[in-house]
């Protein structure tokens, strides 16, 4: 085809995709697609652990993506991943970020909890300060 | 030196080798001069004449096993330590953020508001009632050796028994607390507040409380 079909899909499952697991023992982590399976099973590794075959159910595929070779060693895949500098271009993304925010929350302690809150008021008496006064100004117009 | 055991091949091991080793009744007399090592005889202590009893008990009452209980004080969390910012969650005082002292010998602990911060005087508390969060003061090194548990017990005070006239009669005045507590508690006060920040004194002012959207079993304190 001279054409290239528009296609709707932006994110492929292909070797080097960059997956995050969203069920199970490795909950929350980044994974590369290093082999696929069969329709429903990828060979998923990563530098801090044993490659393993998870299921697509279980991955939700990123925008990041690394070249490297079909089973790729872990030697390669981690000089590759580096190179990139992968795994904190993802943690900049804004996915990344909302699930640091997110983990943030989880583990503020009572006095972080009661420091927020403390912030968040003495930000709103300030702003409603201030809105009150321009109010004011402008009902005396 | 070791001797060849042909003709000893039906013991385990050769004779002459295990010579230090022997253990049977004659080495043992052998090692003590042909005579069975003895101990001297234990003679017993001879008994003071005593008078036999006028009274005998008509029956046999069973005498109690005794009792070797050694009482220890419960086994405190260890995320409770002194200097612990701890949620008081029953009583008075409940929501409350106090500080913790220490742990006394009935197994309570002792906890102070400090009193100028939040009305929590410095009292005992158990910590089944209490959540330990993980703010830790940096304690100045206080002195609690008089804040023991005999400090508070109150004052035994002699039960009446209430007659009619008594039930209708005014309540008796609250007793007011002695100038003493009230003096400890400041001093206790003076020593600990210049030790927290001013975040600090205002978390321990407010209370906790549960509202909307919050989910417990998913906080960490």
């Amino acid at each position: 085809l001279d054409q290239v079909v528009k296609m709707p899909f932006k994110r492929y499952v292909e070797i080097g995709r960059l997956a995050l697991v969203n069920y199970g023992e490795d909950y929350g982590k980044l994974v590369v697609i290093s082999d696929i399976v069969d329709q429903t099973r990828a060979l998923v590794d990563a530098p801090d652990m044993t490659r393993k075959i998870e299921s697509f159910r279980r991955l939700t595929i990123t925008d990041l993506k690394v070249d490297i070779p079909r089973l790729a060693s872990k030697k390669v895949l981690t000089a590759k991943l580096a190179e990139a500098d992968t795994f904190n271009k993802f943690a900049k993304s804004s996915w990344g970020r909302k699930l640091a925010r997110q983990e943030a929350k989880s583990n503020m302690s009572d006095f972080d909890r009661f420091k927020a809150t403390a912030a968040k008021v003495k930000k709103a008496r300030s702003v409603r300060k201030v809105f009150n006064q321009l109010k004011k100004a402008a009902a005396k117009k | 030196g070791h001797v060849s055991c042909g003709l000893l091949s039906g013991l385990g091991h050769c004779w002459f080798a295990l010579a230090g080793k022997r253990r049977g009744l004659a080495a043992l007399k052998k090692k003590n001069g042909g005579k069975f090592p003895t101990h001297a005889k234990k003679v017993a202590p001879v008994a003071a004449a005593t008078k036999a009893p006028r009274m005998y008990p008509a029956d046999d009452v069973a005498k109690p096993l005794a009792v070797n209980i050694v009482r220890k004080p419960a086994k405190l969390r260890s995320s409770i330590t002194p200097g612990t910012v701890l949620i008081l969650l029953a009583g008075r005082f409940k929501g409350k953020r106090c500080i913790c002292l220490g742990q006394l010998p009935s197994g309570l602990l002792l906890v102070t508001g400090p009193f100028k911060l939040n009305g929590v005087p410095v009292r005992r508390v158990s910590q089944a009632y209490v959540i330990a969060t993980c703010t830790k003061v940096n304690m100045p090194s206080v002195d609690i050796t008089k804040f023991s548990d005999s400090y508070f017990k109150a004052a035994e005070s002699k039960r009446v028994k209430k007659g009619e006239k008594e039930f209708f009669d005014e309540p008796k005045e609250k007793k007011a607390l002695p100038a003493e507590y009230i003096a400890n508690q400041k001093a206790l006060d003076a020593a600990i507040l210049p030790a927290l920040s001013a975040e600090l004194k205002g978390y321990l002012s407010s209370r906790f409380t549960l509202r909307d959207g919050d989910r417990p079993h998913l906080m960490k304190f």
